[in-house]
């Protein structure tokens, strides 16, 4: 581990015990389907939720005789996240055997990458709520295959133990998987968690892969351990597949207090692998490492080595997207925006690309930052669905903001007619023209209302003229309620006060 | 008859004095005659055969593919879609492959009929044929003699005129040495020339597909047939070029180094004085001949019995009962189905050989033996390619004995390794090489390896159709002629 990756100073908040501080180390696996149109090592197409066993061939069966070939989009994608991390590529890199049983294993071994993996020493900047960035160093990023799933069927609950047969799809099997090992750097599931968020925005950005956790194309593994500050490490458990960035947090929440207090209570921690159960919120601990597996890892005989030159690198790295942090600092510092905002939109390519035209189009940014992260974002996150599907296309909200912007709308106006956009998916203009919501922005217009008005209240006109400012919101709600609210405000304070003026 | 060459075969059908359907019911007959004391076949397709034959003989002659119409038997472990391929195994009875093997569809697409399936050492484990676990072949020459193996079937079958040739599988000599021990040509290509698609793996950094044939001319032709890259096979490269007859008779300036390692005491004399005249062979057709060594080679057998039991361990982890093949009744939970299945499918070798790749690649154990065994092949392949500077091709006797009797050496595993001891080193180095019928020792065939570098098939089938030409040789032995 570089000095550099390491966090500035170990974050408050690891856990307290009552004999005293405990510091929190966390280390996180992630492993990312890639969103190739193929498999790893054969033509099968990737797919989710088909029928079983529909999308497979000889090869990823394991069947005698086959071979695996390389997926080269696959060892492109798994470069792309490499370098995003800001990885070393090996210019030679190899695949190994990690060899186990399993039904769903159809060779008995899966191929994966060991001592030669594609990317080492890395890092991602993760910022937290307080806009404070630390950045968590990325061991290694490398290249490998996905296994096929068990069924379990009949019994009660649809796990293992207790069913009367188990069935395997492999549909799955052989599905390009990349495996993210970061530095032991988090010291508080919270950063955990957003370390977990960012690399996920990172990875949605880039493009390879759906990275949707519930449907297991993002799987997250933790080691986690405590020791007294400045103590070297202790013993460190793994906490298996959880599938949820809240099941992570809790998780290793629950983890810390466990280990914690049987350090507390005098007691050892054994190197084993445990799962967390949202529903108990409780931890069993599923094997020790005295049962653990000899993988026997070695070098994959059915594929040659992948020689990477410079050429390639430098290509695949072209082909970047401007990704996230740089994304925030430009956005920042181009446009003006608030971190908060900049970070919001930089951490979601399509709303980010979409936020970039709607502020060229409207010429004001930080407008268009306000309605694509407010009610834009809004609509989108209870719609459940992308900007790419968005009702309003940029355009669209361009030429709204521009009606708010020439004061033909307020805001209140414009969020109604927003709403209308997104219900027809027509644009503002011809709903305003159509619907006569407008404001009432003609002076000569609204001078006659006000000049009525005035006129039919004599008390309240002698009050403010007398200094009582306050009489003016009076004035103000009476025209909005004869222009049922379109009058433009700005323009119904100015005359008003002309008026009252006498 | 039955002395023909798969060449002479392509002729009579070609000039239409015999039917595809002749030919294959002639080859069928000498099957159905001497099989019951051969043994080189586990399935033959008769039917299949036949009809693939009339398919053939309807068609216009012109309108043919030069091969069109000649028969082929396959050795076990090769995949052909819809038939059953078992490498000799329990585990594997009644497996029906989904797909055919790359070698096998390049025949398919070349017209070739496949005749059936060969006997073999269970995975292709052994050098006798003793481990299949279906049958005993017995060599043709010797009835009371193994073959060789572990492609003992493959040989016996061209020896005994059951085929006109046949595929095999070399891991450590497994066409060769069987090859020479019943007197036939069989070739191991350099590794890569031929896609290892469909062919069931038993060492993958080791296995090649080759030919065992009546004579180099066939062993060229059938090799042109199935070498090339494939796309299914990412070791696979194929040939600089294609193949062309060899036409070469004398070996004018050409140098052969002497493999002295391989003439040590494990060498029986028989062998020596029939490799001596080999020598002697080269020499009269003006080729030069000289003494070297290989000093990494005599380490080859130790580095093979590692390196091809590691990767055997692993390859064979699929024989597990869940998809396909054996699965034991009666298990009371997983790893019982595991232990049973594989208890019950796979035969004694094949466990020992399964079990010495576990231990070798287990955490502590692994640089001991199998990183040292690697080394020890990069040292091998260096010595070879020393040699190759100084001469064109290398020599030595194929196998250091010949057949040796039915049960002799079973209960002595190390004493039937040693069979592969002049063999494997051109498999450690990815190293083409060709045994060919040098003679014969008390009635028995002696065989003679030449080893080439990498990817000199063309001249490697040169140099040994030359020596062939000077050795004259075309002994059967009387079974073959059986049935004239």
């Amino acid at each position: 581990m570089s000095g550099e990756t390491r966090p500035h100073s170990p974050a408050p908040g690891g856990g307290d015990g009552t004999s005293g501080e405990w510091e929190v180390v966390i280390g996180l696996e992630i492993h990312v389907q890639l969103s190739t149109n193929t498999k790893m090592f054969c033509s099968c197409p990737v797919t989710f939720g088909e029928e079983p066993n529909t999308h497979t061939c000889p090869v990823c069966l394991g069947h005698p005789g086959t071979l695996p070939v390389a997926n080269e989009r696959a060892v492109e994608y798994a470069t792309r996240i490499a370098l995003a991390l800001g990885c070393r590529i090996a210019d030679h890199t190899i695949f190994h055997r990690k060899n186990y049983f399993y039904p769903d294993l159809p060779k008995a071994y899966q191929i994966s990458q060991y001592d030669l993996p594609l990317g080492v020493g890395g890092h991602l900047d993760v910022e937290l709520d307080d806009g404070s960035v630390f950045p968590v160093g990325v061991t290694r990023v490398h290249m490998e295959e996905d296994a096929g799933k068990l069924v379990h069927a009949g019994g009660a609950t649809g796990r293992i133990h207790g069913a009367d047969y188990s069935l395997v799809d492999f549909n799955r099997g052989g599905t390009p998987l990349v495996e993210v090992v970061s530095e032991p750097d988090m010291r508080t599931p919270e950063q955990a968690r957003a370390y977990l968020t960012q690399l996920k925005g990172l990875l949605e950005h880039l493009g390879v892969s759906d990275v949707n956790m519930e449907e297991g194309s993002l799987r997250c593994d933790a080691n986690v351990s405590v020791r007294r500050p400045g103590a070297p490490l202790g013993v460190k458990t793994e906490l298996k597949n959880m599938n949820s960035f809240r099941y992570v947090q809790r998780g290793l929440e629950a983890e810390i207090e466990r280990q914690i207090a049987a350090l507390e209570d005098g007691e050892r921690i054994v190197q084993a692998t445990v799962h967390f159960d949202p529903v108990t919120g409780s931890i069993t601990t599923l094997r020790s490492k005295e049962e653990a597996h000899d993988y026997r890892y070695f070098p994959e005989p059915d594929l040659v080595p992948i020689e990477i030159d410079e050429a390639y690198v430098e290509r695949v790295r072209a082909s970047l997207p401007e990704l996230p942090a740089a994304r925030r600092r430009r956005f920042v510092a181009d446009y003006g925006l608030q971190a908060g905002d900049a970070g919001i939109l930089a951490a979601n390519r399509p709303l980010g690309d979409y936020f970039e035209r709607v502020a060229e189009l409207s010429g004001d940014a930080r407008l268009s930052a306000n309605w694509v992260t407010g009610d834009l974002s809004a609509h989108l996150n209870s719609a459940g669905v992308g900007v790419e599907e968005s009702a309003v296309a940029p355009e669209a909200l361009a030429g709204l903001l521009a009606l708010l912007g020439d004061g033909t709308l307020s805001s209140r106006l414009a969020k109604e007619v927003f709403q209308v956009m997104l219900e027809t998916g027509r644009e503002a203009e011809a709903i305003v023209r159509e619907r006569g919501v407008g404001q009432i922005s003609d002076a000569g217009e609204l001078e006659e209302i006000i000049a009525a008005i005035v006129e039919a209240n004599p008390g309240p006109t002698e009050e403010f003229r007398q200094g009582r400012e306050k009489v003016l919101s009076f004035f103000v709600g009476q025209v909005m309620k004869q222009t049922k609210g379109q009058a433009n405000p700005q323009l119904v304070n100015e005359l008003l006060r002309k008026h009252l003026a006498g | 008859m039955f002395s023909l060459t798969a060449r002479a075969c392509r002729d009579l059908l070609g000039s239409g004095e015999v039917s595809s359907t002749e030919l294959v019911e002639l080859y069928l007959d000498q099957v159905e005659r001497v099989d019951d004391r051969v043994g080189s076949f586990l399935l033959v397709d008769r039917d299949g055969a036949l009809a693939q034959a009339a398919a053939v003989d309807a068609t216009p002659r012109d309108e043919r593919l030069p091969w069109e119409g000649v028969p082929i038997a396959l050795k076990d472990l090769l995949c052909v879609e819809g038939m059953e391929t078992t490498c000799a195994s329990r585990i594997l009875k009644g497996y029906r492959p989904p797909y055919d093997a790359t070698v096998v569809a390049k025949l398919r697409a070349a017209g070739l009929i496949f005749l059936g399936k060969l006997n073999m050492d269970e995975f292709a484990m052994g050098s006798s044929t003793e481990n299949s676990s279906v049958q005993l072949t017995r060599n043709p020459w010797d009835l009371e003699r193994v073959p060789g193996g572990s492609s003992g079937g493959s040989a016996a079958c061209v020896a005994a005129a059951q085929a006109p040739w046949s595929l095999g599988s070399d891991t450590g000599g497994s066409i060769r040495q069987p090859a020479s021990l019943c007197g036939v040509v069989g070739m191991k290509p350099t590794y890569g020339v031929v896609s290892r698609y469909g062919l069931i793996a038993f060492a993958s950094s080791l296995d090649q597909i080759g030919p065992l044939t009546r004579d180099v001319r066939d062993a060229a032709a059938l090799l042109d047939l199935i070498a090339g890259n494939d796309l299914m096979d990412s070791t696979s490269v194929g040939l600089p070029a294609p193949l062309v007859m060899p036409t070469r008779t004398d070996l004018t300036g050409l140098r052969f180094g002497v493999i002295r390692e391989f003439l040590g005491e494990a060498c029986e004399p028989g062998v020596r004085e029939v490799f001596d005249g080999a020598v002697a062979a080269i020499h009269a057709a003006g080729g030069m001949c000289e003494e070297l060594q290989l000093p990494s080679v005599e380490k080859g057998l130790a580095a093979y019995y590692i390196i091809a039991p590691a990767e055997a361990s692993s390859n064979l982890a699929r024989f597990d009962g869940v998809r396909f093949g054996h699965r034991s009744e009666g298990a009371v939970d997983l790893i019982d189905m595991y232990n049973r299945t594989r208890s019950e499918g796979f035969g004694e070798e094949v466990k020992r050989r399964i079990m010495i790749g576990t231990y070798v690649l287990s955490s502590g154990y692994y640089d001991a033996y199998y990183t040292q065994a690697q080394k020890t092949r990069t040292l091998i392949a260096d010595d070879f390619r020393r040699a190759f500077g100084r001469v064109d091709y290398l020599i030595s006797p194929t196998s250091p004995t010949v057949a040796f009797g039915i049960g002799e050496r079973t209960q002595d595993p190390l004493a039937m390794y040693l069979s592969d001891l002049c063999t494997i080193p051109a498999n450690l180095a990815g190293l083409p090489a060709i045994s060919i019928p040098a003679g014969l020792s008390h009635g028995l065939p002696v065989g003679l390896q030449i080893i080439g570098p990498h990817f000199s098939e063309q001249g490697l089938l040169e140099a040994a159709y030359a020596v062939e030409q000077r050795l004259g040789l075309s002994a059967l032995p009387s079974i073959a002629e059986a049935g004239r």
